[in-house]
């Protein structure tokens, strides 16, 4: 609601904004969904695929070149890479779903407005839904799975768990990796730091209560009454 | 036969305490998986053609470019050339492919071609639509007389556009065949009840079919359908002989998967001297789509004596409407006490004061009501601080600064009684405890309160408790809707443990010379009431019970008082409006609710937290704009349907009710009732700090300066009242 708070579109609204600029003219969006097929129609697509497969990635004109086919993507993904071949225009979260089982991030507006799919890049909160996976190589990337397990719960996961700050929790992977960043930066956040660095996230069922209490009580542990 | 009942207050170990959710950890770890995030081996994806137009023909369909493709393994047309077609993003065809790139490609593929038909989308004018259709007009005693002669009268018009539900988990399924048997993983709120939809739609026997959830990323009413989506998913994946996963994407979730029905009105009320309202007529009218709208109960929670209701459904070129948390009770809710403050204004009564002056026409709710006003009274400070609206003559002529600060307030109720129910509990020889129940978990706690009801009757920790839900093989249980399932899934599950200890203690009672009846299980142990010498571990009772598992079964309805019906709640809202901007902050939101017997605590205040900002979100932001000229919903992604975010709702204050009066109820729901009034307290508030009334939802900045400057423009009226229509 608040237009302040999310002006920046595909970057994370008062967090830091995306992970590299896009060229200007370009909508993310229309970047991220057109770059790599630019001028092919449709049923030239799956030809072009094919004929790429076997030099996925080269150079020309100085320029590397990617695709149209599946090409080789390395992600350094919880203190691990991995290697995924996807197709250029495949999104970081598509990959980390879809490739990697990491179904933490969810995918829910898929065009960096709900914060569901946040992981943290370089320590960054990032939407994965507006980087392609072969922007994301060669950066650090975390997800909500390198944090705790449901039996040894990370300290942050715990106070969500202690303050009830999830219900349906389809968004509470993406408001659990925004608090991170922001608890990485500021150990005992205000309430206001709190609304600034959850402001790129939303919940339907309500939680913000508990996210308040738990993520602004993070500092103490436990329950914040 | 037991006598099934509650534990009384004081024995209560586990009812009603403050418990963490057990479905927690599983979700901050983003381990839980949702339907969304499954992947069967050889999974391919559906996706689905949408046509742009409200209302059209199908003039040309060649699928034959998309068919050829490799990697598209199936498709399948719903709109064939000629077929017509009533909403916008209605489906033309549905396909499956190896790759959601390859089925974007195939989709774009398709060549279609639409000749474009009339269309008619703003219930508002319902004077413009082509067809209405009439409910017959409800009439007690004689209103025309009771308005005529009363000493306060108001007439206002008030409206509540249509909503969508956004549920953050799109709708959708995963659909797998072994042979003729269909397993579907859906993201539903109606697990027990899928398996017959699928069964009929797909021809094949009912038994034949299961559906799982073990989560699902909300629902608030709108996923209690298989959908075409759900039969088409499974005809997909059983034509390519592979599973399919098939997920809305985010506009036709807004746009087809998700509506409140919009509700507009015409009201006229009247009271006494004294403030005692005599008399009331409406006439609402609204849509949810093709199908219309239900009528909002008019007058809401106050049965004044002499009423008349009147309510015109009309249809337009939208899909149909889904049941959203509470349906017509948030809309007849804010047309009601919206016009109850303004006929307050009128009076020059405190609104508080009127709600209190006619809880005689409210029922068995009435002392509810009493005790709740007076909770919320002192939790906002209402009495304190409540100031009259402005007269209509300074609205614009702020002596102190252009921020004005007002009060508001609004009452509710629900039913909630619990749906039909069963449960298996199933005792091991090692003691283990499993508790089976076809029901779902939306997030409410359904899983959390079904083990604490389970372990609190066995006297076990609750950890010792396994619960499964989310099975359509298990013992079946009604969908979550209408705030049904605590009650439903409580009941059939202490009647369940009931009388699992029942048997336990027959087969036991020998070992420790006693009677059966003599027995009862608590602190993780069997023995005899009052004498702690006589009993013996859990663990050597379920061993004594037989080599094989103790299985005992419950079931709501049944014997025994465990749920009832009718809740009320009482909420208060403070606004700030900055009346250069239009801009309506939430300061503070009381919600005072009565809910029977609380199970946890926890996830109760949850729920009405979550109610209240989902009641904010509506009440400031939410609406579909359905764009006249196109027939298409213009605000089909987060950008343009705003939702509240964690900054925008305001300090919330919740008090649930208990002891006498309310925890000997039995367990009652509360999905619903929380999220009814928000709107109407809001908008009431808002008044209040502007001295005119706003009187349509959402309280968007363009609204309230329209409304400023209506009044500034327009000459006064008596006292203030008279809606601004």
């Amino acid at each position: 609601m608040d237009e302040g708070k999310r002006k920046d579109g595909g970057g994370r609204g008062g967090g830091p904004a995306g992970p590299e600029p896009v060229s200007p003219g370009l909508s993310r969006r229309s970047f991220l969904r057109g770059a790599a097929v630019a001028g092919l129609a449709a049923p030239e697509l799956a030809r072009a695929a094919e004929a790429a497969a076997g030099d996925p990635v080269r150079r020309e004109h100085g320029v590397e070149v990617l695709g149209p086919g599946p090409v080789p993507v390395r992600l350094d993904v919880n203190g691990r890479v991995r290697e995924v071949r996807v197709e250029p225009r495949v999104t970081l979260l598509d990959a980390l779903r879809d490739r990697l089982g990491l179904t933490g991030a969810k995918r829910v507006c898929d065009r960096g407005t709900c914060g569901a799919c946040t992981v943290l890049l370089e320590g960054r909160p990032v939407y994965a839904c507006s980087l392609l996976a072969v922007q994301a190589r060669g950066r650090r990337i975390e997800t909500v799975e390198s944090l705790g397990t449901p039996e040894r719960l990370h300290p942050l996961q715990a106070a969500f768990v202690a303050n009830d700050a999830q219900q349906c929790g389809f968004c509470t992977p993406g408001f659990v990796m925004a608090a991170k960043a922001l608890v990485d930066r500021v150990p005992d956040p205000s309430v206001e730091q709190v609304h600034e660095a959850l402001s790129g996230n939303f919940c339907r069922c309500g939680t913000y209560a508990g996210l308040r209490r738990a993520v602004a009580g993070a500092g103490q542990g436990g329950r914040d009454a | 036969m037991p006598e099934y009942a509650w534990p009384p207050a004081a024995e209560r170990r586990l009812l009603g305490k403050r418990i963490a959710r057990l479905d927690g950890p599983g979700k901050v770890t983003g381990t839980v998986k949702y339907t969304y995030d499954l992947q069967p081996e050889g999974m391919l994806h559906g996706r689905i053609l949408h046509c742009p137009h409200a209302h059209a023909r199908v003039r040309r369909l060649d699928v034959s470019r998309a068919e050829g493709m490799a990697g598209v393994r199936a498709l399948r047309v719903i709109h064939p050339e000629g077929s017509e077609i009533r909403w916008a993003m209605d489906e033309v065809l549905y396909l499956a492919a190896d790759s959601e790139q390859i089925a974007a490609d195939a989709l774009a593929a398709v060549v279609v071609e639409y000749e474009v038909l009339p269309h008619f989308v703003d219930a508002e004018d319902r004077d413009g639509a082509p067809e209405t259709r009439d409910d017959e007009e409800e009439v007690v005693g004689d209103p025309a007389a009771a308005l005529a002669g009363a000493a306060h009268r108001h007439v206002g018009e008030y409206g509540l556009p249509t909503v969508a539900h956004n549920c953050l988990e799109a709708h959708g399924q995963v659909c797998s065949w072994e042979g003729d048997e269909l397993t579907a993983w859906c993201s539903t709120q109606a697990v027990s009840a899928l398996p017959a939809q699928f069964a009929e739609r797909l021809g094949v026997p009912a038994a034949n079919v299961r559906v799982r959830t073990e989560v699902l990323g909300g629902g608030f009413g709108s996923k209690f359908s298989v959908d075409r989506w759900g039969i088409e998913c499974a005809e997909l994946a059983r034509a390519a002989g592979r599973p399919v996963k098939l997920m809305l994407e985010r506009e036709p979730e807004l746009t087809i998967a998700g509506d409140r029905p919009s509700a507009y009105a015409r009201v006229e009320l009247a009271a006494d001297a004294e403030g005692r309202l005599v008399g009331w007529s409406s006439e609402s009218w609204g849509s949810g789509g093709l199908a219309g709208s239900g009528s909002p109960p008019l007058p809401y929670v106050f049965a004044v004596p002499d009423r008349r209701h009147r309510h015109v459904s009309v249809p337009t070129h939208v899909a149909g409407s889904r049941a959203w948390r509470a349906p017509n009770h948030p809309q007849a809710c804010f047309i009601t006490l919206a016009a109850l403050e303004d006929l307050a204004a009128a009076a020059g009564l405190d609104p508080l004061e009127l709600v209190r002056r006619n809880l005689h026409l409210t029922g068995r709710l009435e002392r509810i009501y009493r005790d709740e006003l007076e909770i919320a009274d002192r939790l906002m400070g209402w009495s304190r601080r409540w100031r009259p609206r402005p007269a209509r003559r300074e609205v614009g002529r702020w002596a102190d600064g252009p921020r004005r600060r007002g009060l508001g307030l609004s009452v509710h109720t629900w039913g909630g009684r619990g749906h039909r129910s069963n449960c298996a509990l199933t005792l091991h020889p090692d003691g283990g405890v499993d508790v089976r129940i076809a029901t779902q978990d939306l997030g409410t706690g359904t899983r959390t309160a079904v083990a604490i009801v389970a372990a609190e009757t066995l006297g076990l920790p609750l950890a010792a408790v396994r619960v499964h839900l989310g099975d359509s093989r298990f013992p079946a249980s009604g969908a979550s809707g209408g705030s049904t399932t605590i009650g439903g899934v409580a009941s059939s599950t202490r009647r369940a443990a009931q009388n699992l200890l029942e048997d336990l203690f027959r087969r036991v009672a020998p070992q420790l010379e006693a009677g059966a009846d003599e027995l009862e299980a608590r602190d993780g142990r069997v023995g005899v009431a009052g004498d702690p010498d006589r009993s013996m571990p859990w663990k050597r009772a379920a061993a004594l019970a037989g080599p094989s598992p103790l299985v005992a079964t419950g079931a709501n309805p049944g014997p025994g008082e465990l749920t009832e019906s009718g809740v009320g709640g009482v909420q208060m809202a403070e606004v700030t409006v900055d009346t250069e901007t239009g801009v309506v902050r939430v300061e503070k939101m009381v919600a005072v609710q009565d809910c029977g017997l609380i199970v946890d605590l926890e996830t109760a205040e949850s729920q009405v937290y979550g109610g209240l900002i989902m009641g904010i979100s509506t009440a400031l932001a939410e609406e579909k704009v359905i764009d006249p000229v196109t027939g298409r919903m213009l605000n089909v992604d987060f950008e343009s349907y705003k939702l509240a975010g964690i900054a925008d709702v305001g300090e919330l204050v919740v008090h649930m009710m208990t002891g006498p009066g309310y925890d000997d109820r039995g367990a009652i729901g509360l999905g619903e009732p929380p999220v009814i009034s928000p709107g109407a307290a809001i908008s009431n508030a808002v008044a209040n700090a502007l001295g005119v009334r706003v009187p349509y939802l959402p309280l968007t900045p363009d609204r309230v300066l329209a409304a400023l400057e209506d009044a500034v423009r327009a000459p006064a009226t008596a006292g203030g009242s008279g809606g601004s229509a």
